[in-house]
């Protein structure tokens, strides 16, 4: 498996969810993501796997955690209404302490919006887009490789943490073919399941719930969902750095806008100004210590979005006391895709 | 002497939060029955519903799964996906089923997942509190119909199991009470035999139950018994509705 | 020969059961149990068939019965 092959990024997510074991989907037509379940139609009944076209998304979410309860690795996909539509069965996941990869190929809103690439939903993905004060693995793939790549590692983290994962994309890297180079699952180790339902005769009764009446189970509960979400800040952090070392102003975007923010970074260096990309990798957890270790010496940072100001908020949470945060993004929409000589001007603004 | 009436093994030996003369707790035992008749405790995978239902895994001694409002079918359908050896069935209200459920079960049942649902059916959402249901009769008092059902206003209570016997999944399809012994009797007939379809692999099998709420119906046990026959028997019929795998003849 | 045996702890003191004896022999009793019910009680045991109808159509299994 190192030959490189040239596809679209959904496809390359689909089939990074089968080397990574995945044989259980349970989705729903909407576009720009239906290359995922269409991928998984042809190719997992073959493997002895089970595609369920389910009748919402309401039901393909709750099919992922029937699927997730007896310990199979399974995933559903949609894109921002029907994400929606699944913050329930997200919320009940997150309870019951189950994994799953549950992918959102952004479309742009509110409402119904249009199909265009959108950064919309970053508050919905990495504040726990349901009831119930929780939060969910996000990882944001900028690239065909890192849709390949990242989807493997999110059945990973999700099946070690017991928390849901989130691929947080768009049309821009769901729909680009690009080439890639997929590689076999890498050998990690992981807890065993231990929690699965899968009979008495196995032994002790086992159930998997979100419900707890008792006094102080569900505060006990909360406490140890959120030393997780601690463990995870610690231990799974992922961002990309680019010419930051000599940086005055650190641009951040994440995604699809961090590739159109790398190239304005690399034409600022042609014209010989200091500026360096931050990107995100892993929203949830957030990278707040590059940031703040990255403005201890560089105090001016510009976050950008393709939405009217996200992410920038976590930003200004994370960066050192006196850091200036810079905003430019747009709403999303069609033609809204902002160009690297727009952004060009942002960074010149700011240098 | 010997025991000929005991606790089945599937039941745990606790005491149920059910109210007195609630018929929950017979529909339990006979679920349980059917569980020890065909040995299948313990590769069972239960699917806890939201209402009264909701603490399967308190009393039966089984694996479960708790579903979110109405969600059941799709848990269990993607259950039994992965494990198709698992014993797989849902134990549901009418809130739960026959409305905020209803796309679930109906498309569970028309792809003929090969699961088995309990639906009790008491005409109320119990456990919030007796408000209105989608089964509650035309004219029935509740405390969000004050005045009584409304057929213009709420429309008529829904009738599922005939509802989903037109379904070309559905394997098996049936209503019973356990207000007599003699309703109990062919309860717990058509129980087994919902079980048998799935033990068979037979496809996708349906009990509506109809129960009792004294407490939400304002009644005391034996006059909110009485009315599961005296009024919801004539609206909801008592019988077998689809009943594909003809089992005596083989 | 038969007996029933009524787990008066678990009785909910609903009645059902009293609906199920042809026989009428089983009835309410007076006594209060630890649940705050009052508990059904069997009457006369020599006329018990051990059929175990009050047994089916007890909500709470506290109904064991012998034969």
């Amino acid at each position: 498996m190192t030959k490189r092959l040239f596809m679209k990024g959904n496809e390359a997510l689909a089939m990074a969810a089968i080397e990574a074991g995945c044989r259980y989907y349970f989705g729903y037509p909407i576009t720009p993501q239906s290359d995922i379940p269409e991928y998984m139609a042809r190719e997992l009944p073959r493997l002895g796997g089970e595609f369920v076209q389910a009748e919402s998304e309401v039901a393909s979410i709750n099919m992922l955690l029937g699927a997730s309860a007896t310990g199979a690795r399974a995933m559903t996909s949609s894109s921002s209404p029907g994400i929606s539509l699944k913050q329930e069965g997200i919320s009940y996941m997150a309870g019951a302490e189950l994994p799953g990869v549950i992918v959102n190929i952004c479309r742009s809103g509110p409402g119904l919006g249009g199909i265009d690439a959108s950064q919309a939903d970053y508050f919905q993905a990495v504040k726990g887009g349901g009831h119930g004060g929780y939060h969910i693995i996000v990882l944001a793939p900028s690239s065909v490789q890192e849709m390949y790549d990242l989807t493997m590692l999110a059945f990973d983290l999700s099946d070690l943490y017991r928390i849901p994962a989130m691929i947080l994309g768009d049309s821009v890297v769901g729909q680009m073919k690009e080439s890639f180079v997929p590689h076999p699952r890498p050998l990690r180790d992981l807890p065993p399941k231990e929690w699965v339902v899968r009979g008495r005769e196995k032994g002790e009764q086992r159930v998997v719930k979100s419900l707890y009446l008792g006094d102080g189970e569900l505060e006990a509960h909360n406490w140890k969902l959120h030393a997780r979400y601690a463990e995870l800040k610690e231990k799974e952090v992922r961002r990309e750095e680019f010419m930051l070392d000599d940086a005055e102003l650190i641009v951040t975007a994440f995604g699809s806008a961090a590739r159109i923010a790398r190239s304005a970074v690399m034409a600022a260096r042609d014209k010989g100004l200091k500026v360096g990309l931050l990107r995100p990798i892993t929203l949830f957890p957030f990278p707040e210590k590059a940031f703040r270790a990255a403005t201890q010496r560089c105090r001016k940072v510009l976050a950008i979005e393709l939405n009217a100001g996200q992410m920038v908020e976590d930003v200004r949470l994370s960066v050192a006391r006196d850091a200036e945060v810079f905003f430019y993004g747009r709403p999303p929409g069609a033609g809204s895709l902002p160009t690297p000589e727009e952004l060009l001007v942002q960074i010149e603004k700011y240098c | 002497m010997k025991q000929v009436f005991q606790k089945p093994v599937s039941l745990k030996d606790v005491q149920t939060h059910f109210c007195p003369g609630c018929h929950h707790g017979t529909y339990h035992r006979l679920v349980a029955e059917a569980m020890d008749e065909f040995g299948v405790q313990g590769r069972t995978i239960g699917v806890a519903s939201v209402g009264c239902s909701v603490f399967l895994y308190s009393y039966f001694d089984i694996d479960v799964v708790e579903a979110p409002h109405g969600r059941a079918p799709a848990v269990a359908t993607g259950v039994k996906r992965a494990r198709p050896d698992a014993f797989v069935f849902t134990y549901q209200g009418d809130g739960d089923l026959a409305a905020i459920g209803t796309a679930e079960i109906i498309h569970a049942a028309n792809r003929g997942e090969d699961i088995t649902v309990i639906f009790v059916n008491n005409t109320t959402y119990g456990m919030t509190g007796g408000q209105m249901a989608p089964t509650t009769l035309v004219g029935q008092r509740t405390s969000t119909s004050p005045f009584g059902r409304n057929a213009a206003k709420d429309g008529s209570p829904i009738r599922m199991a005939e509802l989903l016997s037109q379904l070309e999944g559905v394997a098996f399809s049936a209503r019973v009470a356990v207000n007599n012994p003699r309703n109990l009797m062919d309860a717990k007939k058509q129980i087994r035999k919902a079980f048998r379809y799935q033990a068979e692999g037979k496809g996708f099998s349906f009990i509506e139950a109809l129960s009792s709420c004294p407490t939400n119906w304002g009644m005391d046990p034996l006059a909110a018994n009485a009315r599961v026959g005296t009024e919801m028997c004539g609206y909801f019929p008592l019988g077998v509705f689809k009943d594909t795998a003809n089992f005596h003849a083989g | 020969m038969a007996r029933i045996e009524i787990d008066e702890s678990r009785c909910k003191g609903c009645g059902l059961c009293t609906l199920a004896c042809s026989r009428k022999l089983i009835v309410m009793g007076s006594t209060i149990n630890r649940q705050g019910y009052v508990s059904a009680l069997m009457t006369s045991r020599e006329q018990c068939t051990g059929c175990a109808l009050c047994a089916e159509m007890c909500p709470d299994v506290a109904i064991a019965v012998y034969k």
